[in-house]
């Protein structure tokens, strides 16, 4: 019984290092290879020995295919591919490839040259690993073997994201990565065609949260940071580099320009730039209005956005800061945090998600009283707001995305245990489909049912066509045909040419029956009564009575006998061909009811 | 064309009043039959199917007349027969569905030939061709119920075709023809009476997407056709929505909201539960889930149907189901533990969220048919507008500029069930520093049909409203517009802050604020119009306030109403609230001045004329006072105009002097048939309002003008040679006149047409002079015509704003180059301000240029009135100083185009430029001085 069989490494009832292994139809597939930002020891990366413990990854994966640039869905690829080692295809979009090694670099900065780790990859193994990569088009189908295709699909969430379908002969699976159903500022929405995988990985990340308008979130985001800056305080926006950065400076930079506001906006990191550089360039992937506007003026372009410098941290009056990264974990936002947390004026504003463990969850949770290293204590007294911006399908955009996709099963990934136990028992109720959400090193097995295909031979099909009514598009039908196999492919020819093709005679295989009847008349006579009687009966069928005195009925032939020990009863003998076993059986049972009375 | 049509209209009416014309038509007639005989000719000369092709295409170009459809027909069917070639049997086959749908011709003579060929025809695509022309017959023929049996008997058994095209022709056709009722059927005999629907039905389930959209939309069509669609309908429908293809979902859709029209009250069961609810209730699931749909042109049918939808209670649906939490708060997603699961049924019931799903779609088609639909709810149910306003009002901030409009325009439909919070009222004032025109303006208009809450609100519209003044000063009339409706509107919370506004203090005296400035201005129309109802608030005015009222009251009257002001008379009694009600002594005034004019028959000439002069002053005076009845008063003064000018140019005395001597007099007549002329134009097209009664009026006026004209050119021009032509084209005026008012002639007794149309036999033969004798006789015997008074009529007007022409500062540019001159003016009562509205530049070398603004820059702010706002691109060559140029509006008119068009000019192609081909033009707007420097160019 084929199988498909799912192996989550990590993102299994988690958020974070986002690792799966799919084996479908003899092809192991791993799909993402990301970090986690709670740990700094060697949980931040998925076990890959669990995969080989000695020998070579390249010969035990086809591929590997990453969804989206965030740390967490691909974080741990130059580790995978060079220290532990990996030569096959990666397969990303291309601006995931564009923007993928800028997020490493800065990644491999923070974690050596900040926390002093030893054993890290190094800026060549970066370059290294970004030449096995496969850059693909959206909807394009790449052959990565004779067997194996895989196709994008637009994800939203960040520039590039995408979903991947991933086909062996009719068996398919499909992984949504991170993805988002409502539109944004900047992106579209998620869409995927009825491609009916026989399962679908999804995110969960928001699997309980239905999310309001958008609008209503965005009108409140801005109005919390005007009154702030109004007051003279400053407000701090920990952000990820890219992705939801790019959102809230686009919102920010339009409501500054609409309102005329000279406060700074400030963003960190050289690196924004050279991110920003590619979403100039990227217009296709953005949503209906970037794309339509870009030619008068790209939206990226920002006017109010300028880099930050970290004396102006210090700088007296209001001012907004994006800072990376997003969590409040490391880096620049951290220290900023720091410096600002004292003051009740000022403000930060969480607009994602936050793994458990980092400052970001800390403060959110409520927590008012820090234990920053070195034994400090730090009290917050800065405003701490709540605004869910981060781009995730919520539970009825999942929903959705399944019923658009219509998989026979479903599989949950990158989200809570609890929150994925909630959405299961949803998606089972109400789509009825059957749902899975394995923990790390967990295995899924889906029994599948491949088709197999068969070919027809177009003259057994018209024939069959012109017997019967029209054939109606969901019923299955009845066909008489030869299925010959050979070289493995499937053909369903008429039995002629079937005997043709292999050079075989046919054998005619007939079947015999006595009925008896009450008749105490000639042998014709009998024989022209079941006649007349059959012919009454069959009306639409060709009786005929041949001189011989038998009578035939198509195929079938009925001759009437009298056997010698008893002159009151006539032996009828039916004999009909094994094609004509319907007609054949019906005649028997008719006869075997006996002959109507004789008018006469 | 339009002279062929003339000499078309004029054979016809010779033809029916002198016989003898007759010959002369005949000639025409030998030509017609030559069009099938030249087509036959053609079609035996074509050697390849491509060259046959070609004479059929050349052919298709022309129009045929309805008495030689059916030779032409003829011919085409026996090439029909002949043909091998599919592509030409195609041609043929969509040239005769072309043909039988010729106006005057009856299509059932070639049916039996039409299905005849079906039968035998073998390519697919002749076939839906031929089953298309079928359907052009049917339609023509819907009385015939025979007919219609026999062809859906046709389709039906071509139903089982393989080529989809085919079977998409026969469900058209089912949905077209299918007869709607049952009882029609048996009389029909010998046919055996169909399920039409059931058929259709079962093609719902077609293999091809596009047999099962036709399948769908034959089920409509049989709907709009009165045919009332059985309830199991809705249940096949519903599982089409989960079809793969998106025309088909699309279709669906409509579909499944039909039937949901037809029974809203059956029970439907809910799948998967015990519950049922009304199947009006299912389908607004149903549709609400399309509108999350992945194919957007199927989200945007469902947003559009959503508006459709009567019943309200379903507006609570907007809100999740309690399960869920919002995402607003941190920490609010916790799984809430245990919910009766049974009891939310999350995708079922779809319709949670739809609309916000659908205002925060991707594409903005779809968030604008989401706006509208809200719109449309909210219009029919105040509770649910009041639940709508926070998402309307989120809108606002919307990317695309068209959905922010639409969302202003949606509001303000809506702003009589709401009333504002203040904090939405904060989102709505923060629009006001849009960089678009348009959405400021949108939200002038919005507030002044808003409902504000509280004073604060009121500061703050006006501290917003002020603070957009002096950021774009153009919008200064919008402000003040909207100002005095805020003030009328909230008289109570304005009164608490009228000295704030003034700035006065109790004891001192403070400073007298600058009466030019704008933004004062702005703040006392707000104080005024508030006062009008709040007797106490004057109390607060200090002196230089009632100076400052005075002056306002007479500058800018339409915005400062009349106060009843302590210790004062009112400013003028005639304008105040009791009397303009029983408006009836100037209404009373205008009908007796007008009763008068009419007997001036019976007058000397002397005396006709001093009347006519003395009404028409009147009447100019009674315009300008009363607003209401300017319109009423110009028009009828205008015809006045004309009826003056048209006796003094007959009173002339030198009518009988010979045509030598009579050069100089001629001057003053012609120049008034000229001039009535373009009066009767102007009265034709520059009012709104104008009903047929009147055009003929203005037209007989015309006509008289015409004769007038006639006659001058008659007297002073030597040889007969142009006055014949001139003749000839008088009488086809007259012909014309009399075919297009036919039915109004009854009420012209003894008016010049009258006379005229009696003599017509007389005039046709006799030669120019006489004509012209005739007329001259005619003119001055002929009665003044009664002009009948339409309900309502308003005068077309329009001012440009901009430019204001008042700069000093030349426009400078490179001559031969461009520049674009921004053009802001306002229209009132412009029919069709699209097609009818030119903008004029007349240079000062007297070179004029006319420029088509694109119907884009027309805008509709509110009923009668238009703007336009557009760019003007200006040129010219060098110039050693720089000069002014003039910029007005015009006016178009094209008085052909209101001749009703002839039958075989429906079914043929027409040339399009004749129906926006201008015939002339009116100025009506002041001409603007624009200051430009065209330099030459530097090399």
């Amino acid at each position: 019984m084929p199988e498909i069989r799912v192996t989550p490494l990590g993102a299994g009832q988690d958020v974070g290092r986002s690792c799966i292994l799919v084996s479908i139809a003899g092809k192991n597939v791993m799909l993402d290879c990301g970090m986690h930002m709670g740990f700094n020891d060697d949980r931040r990366f998925p076990d890959f020995s669990y995969i080989t413990q000695n020998g070579r990854l390249t010969d035990f994966l086809d591929c590997v295919i990453i969804s989206h640039f965030h740390l967490d869905h691909c974080g741990a690829l130059p580790y995978f591919s060079e220290m532990v080692g990996y030569d096959g295809p990666i397969y990303m979009t291309h601006p995931t490839q564009a923007i993928c090694p800028i997020l490493l670099e800065d990644y491999r900065k923070i974690a050596v040259d900040k926390k002093g780790e030893a054993n890290f990859f190094t800026s060549q193994m970066i370059k290294d690993c970004m030449k096995k990569v496969v850059a693909v088009h959206l909807h394009q189908t790449v052959q990565v073997d004779d067997e194996l295709e895989i196709k994008a699909y637009y994800a939203g969430h960040v520039l590039g994201a995408a979903m991947f379908q991933i086909k062996v002969g009719s068996e398919s699976v499909v992984y949504t990565g991170d993805y988002n159903m409502t539109p944004d500022r900047h992106l579209g929405a998620a869409w995927i065609d009825k491609c009916r995988p026989n399962l679908l990985i999804t995110e969960s990340t928001y699997a309980t949260t239905i999310r309001d308008s958008k609008r209503c979130r965005e009108r409140d985001f801005l109005k919390k940071v005007h009154e702030t800056v109004e007051r003279g305080g400053k407000v701090l926006i920990p952000v990820f580099a890219l992705g939801r950065a790019q959102e809230l400076c686009i919102l920010l930079e339009t409501f500054w320009e609409r309102m005329n506001l000279k406060v700074p906006i400030y963003f960190s990191t050289g690196l924004t730039e050279k991110a920003n550089h590619y979403y100039k360039l990227f217009i296709p992937w953005t949503n209906q209005k970037i794309r339509k506007t870009f030619v008068q003026r790209n939206m990226f372009e920002f006017k109010h956005i300028k880099a930050f410098d970290r004396a102006f941290a210090d700088n007296p009056g209001p001012m907004v800061v994006f800072a990376t990264p997003g969590m409040l974990h490391a880096g620049q936002s951290l220290q900023i945090f720091r410096k600002w947390a004292g003051n009740e004026k000022n403000m930060v504003i969480m607009p994602g998600y936050c793994v458990q463990g980092t400052v970001g969850h800390k403060i959110l949770s409520g927590q008012r009283k820090l234990e920053m290293e070195g034994r400090q204590v730090l009290e917050v007294k800065m405003q701490v707001e709540y605004m869910s911006f981060s781009a995730h399908a919520d539970a009825k955009g999942i929903m959705q995305l399944v019923g658009q996709a219509e998989p026979e099963s479903v599989l949950l990934v990158h989200g809570e245990a609890k929150k994925m136990e909630f959405l299961k028992q949803k998606i089972e109720q109400e789509l009825r489909v059957s749902c899975y959400m394995p923990a790390n090193g967990e295995t899924v097995t889906l029994p599948t049912s491949p088709s197999i295909p068969v070919g027809i031979s177009l003259g057994l099909l018209k024939r069959e066509m012109a017997q019967g009514l029209l054939p109606e598009a969901k019923k299955p039908r009845l066909l008489h045909g030869t299925l010959i196999m050979k070289d493995s492919n499937f053909r369903l020819v008429s039995s002629e040419q079937a005997l043709k093709e292999l050079g075989l005679a046919e054998h005619q295989l007939r079947f015999t029956c006595r009925v008896h009847l009450h008749d105490t008349r000639k042998e014709q006579e009998t024989a022209l009564r079941v006649y007349s009687h059959l012919k009454s009966v069959l009306k639409d069928h060709c009786v005929q009575h041949l001189p011989d005195g038998s009578v035939t009925v198509e195929s079938v032939l009925l001759q009437a006998a009298a056997p010698s020990e008893d002159p009151g009863t006539k032996v009828l003998l039916v004999s009909w061909t094994y094609q004509d076993e319907e007609l054949g059986s019906f005649l028997t049972s008719l006869l075997k009811k006996g002959l109507p009375q004789a008018p006469s | 064309m339009a002279a062929h049509l003339k000499k078309r209209v004029y054979e016809e009416f010779t033809k029916v009043v002198q016989p003898q014309e007759e010959i002369a038509t005949k000639k025409l007639r030998l030509t017609k039959p030559s069009k099938s005989a030249a087509l036959h000719i053609d079609l035996c000369k074509a050697t390849s199917p491509a060259d046959a092709l070609q004479y059929l295409l050349q052919f298709a170009r022309k129009p045929v007349e309805a008495e030689s459809v059916e030779g032409v027909v003829r011919i085409l069917l026996e090439h029909y027969y002949k043909e091998n070639d599919p592509s030409v049997r195609l041609k043929i086959a969509s040239l005769l569905g072309l043909l039988s749908k010729t106006a005057g011709f009856s299509p059932d003579c070639i049916m039996d030939d039409a299905i005849n060929i079906l039968q035998n025809e073998k390519s697919h695509q002749v076939l839906a061709q031929l089953l298309d022309t079928l359907l052009a017959i049917g339609t023509k023929l819907p009385e015939n119920q025979a007919i219609q049996m026999r062809l859906v008997d046709v389709a039906c058994k071509h139903l089982t075709d393989t080529s989809h095209g085919v079977r998409n022709k026969c469900l058209q056709l089912l949905g077209n023809l299918g007869s709607l009722e049952k009882s029609v059927t048996k009389d029909a005999e010998g046919l055996a009476a169909r399920d039409v629907q059931k058929i259709i039905g079962d093609y719902f389930s077609d293999q091809d997407p596009r047999v099962r959209t036709a399948a769908i939309k034959a089920m409509l069509q049989l709907h709009e056709r009165g045919l009332k669609l059985h309830q199991t309908i809705y249940n096949q429908a519903c599982k089409l929505l989960s079809d793969d293809y998106e025309q088909v979902r699309s279709a669906a859709v409509q579909l499944i909201w039909v039937v949901s029209q037809l029974y809203p009250e059956s029970i439907v069961p809910i799948p998967s539960s015990n519950e049922e609810i009304r199947l009006v209730d299912d389908a607004f699931g149903k549709i609400c889930h399309m509108v999350s749909d992945g194919s957007w042109v199927v989200r945007v049918q469902a947003a559009k149907l959503l508006r459709k939808r009567t019943a309200h209670e379903r507006a609570k649906e907007l809100y999740s189901s309690g399960e869920f939490s919002s995402g607003r708060k941190w920490g609010d997603d916790a799984p809430k533990e245990e919910v009766d699961t049974g009891a939310v049924n999350l995708i079922e019931s779809g319709a949670c969220g739809a609309f916000v799903h659908g205002l925060e779609d991707e594409m903005y088609e779809v968030r604008i048919a989401a706006v509208e639909a809200l719109c449309m709810l909210a219009q029919s149910s105040p509770s649910f507008a009041e639940k709508c306003l926070d998402f309307l009002v989120d809108m606002f901030n919307d990317e695309i500029e068209e959905v922010r409009l639409q969302s202003i325009h949606t509001m303000r439909k809506i702003s009589n069930n709401i009333t504002l919070r203040e904090d939405q009222l904060d989102t709505v004032l923060a629009v006001l520093e849009d960089s678009s025109r348009d959405i400021r303006e949108a939200l002038h208009e919005l507030l002044c049909c808003t409902n504000v809450s509280t004073k604060e609100g009121i500061h703050l519209a006006l501290v917003e409203l002020l603070k957009n003044l002096t950021k774009y000063p153009t919008d200064r009339d919008s402000i003040w517009k909207c100002l005095k409706f805020l003030g009328s509107r909230h008289p109570t919370l304005v009164l608490p802050l009228v000295p704030e506004l003034l700035s006065t203090h109790p004891f001192f005296d403070t400073a007298e604020p600058d009466m030019d400035d704008p933004a004062y201005i702005a703040v006392l129309v707000l104080i005024f119009n508030a006062a009008k109802t709040c007797p106490t608030m004057p109390a607060l005015f200090s002196d230089h306030t009632f100076r400052h009222y005075a002056y306002l009251r007479d500058s800018l009257s339409h915005l400062v109403p009349a106060l009843r002001l302590p210790g004062r008379k009112l400013v003028s009694s005639a304008v105040s609230p009791s009397i303009i009600p029983q408006e009836d002594p100037s209404q009373q005034f205008l009908q007796q001045s007008l009763e008068r004019v009419y007997s001036l028959q019976h007058l000397d000439p002397q005396g006709a004329q001093e009347l006519l002069e003395f009404t028409i002053r009147d009447l100019q005076r009674l315009g300008e006072l009363q607003s209401e009845l300017a319109g009423v008063a110009d028009f009828s003064a205008t015809y006045l105009r004309c009826q003056l000018l048209l006796i003094k140019a007959l009173q002339e005395k030198l009518w009988n002097v010979a045509a030598p001597l009579y050069l100089k007099q001629s001057d003053l007549a012609s120049a008034a048939a000229k001039q009535i002329m373009e009066e009767t134009y102007k009265m034709e097209f520059m009012y709104s309002g104008v009903e047929n009664k009147q055009v003929v009026i203005i037209h007989h006026m015309r006509l008289q003008a015409k004769a007038l004209q006639l006659i001058v050119t008659a007297r002073t021009t030597r040889g007969l040679d142009p006055l014949f032509g001139m003749c000839e084209k008088f009488l086809q005026e007259v012909d014309f006149f009399q075919r297009y008012f036919i039915a109004d002639l009854p009420h012209l007794q003894d008016s010049f047409v009258d006379k005229l149309l009696d003599l017509m036999p007389r005039l046709m033969t006799s030669k120019p002079a006489e004509v012209v004798k005739i007329l001259q006789t005619m003119l001055r015997q002929s009665a003044f015509l009664h002009l009948p008074l339409p309900e309502q009529i308003h005068k077309a007007s329009a001012t440009i704003i901009e430019p204001a022409g008042e700069s000093d500062n030349p426009l400078r540019f490179t001559s031969g180059l461009v520049v674009a001159l921004d053009v802001d003016a306002t229209l009132e009562h412009v029919q069709d301000p699209q097609n009818t509205v030119k903008v004029q530049v007349l240079y000062p070398d007297g070179q004029a240029q006319m420029i088509h603004p694109k119907p884009a820059d027309f805008r509709n702010p509110g009923p009668g009135r238009h703007r336009l706002i557009t760019q003007v691109y200006l040129s010219h060559t060098a110039w050693t100083e720089a000069c002014q140029v003039e910029v007005r509006l015009l006016l178009a008119y094209n008085s052909s185009a209101r001749i009703p068009k002839c039958p075989w000019m429906e079914g043929g192609e027409m040339s399009p430029q004749v129906e926006t081909s201008i015939e002339g033009t009116i100025p009506f707007s002041k001409p603007v001085k624009v200051y430009i420097m065209p330099k030459p160019a530097r090399r």
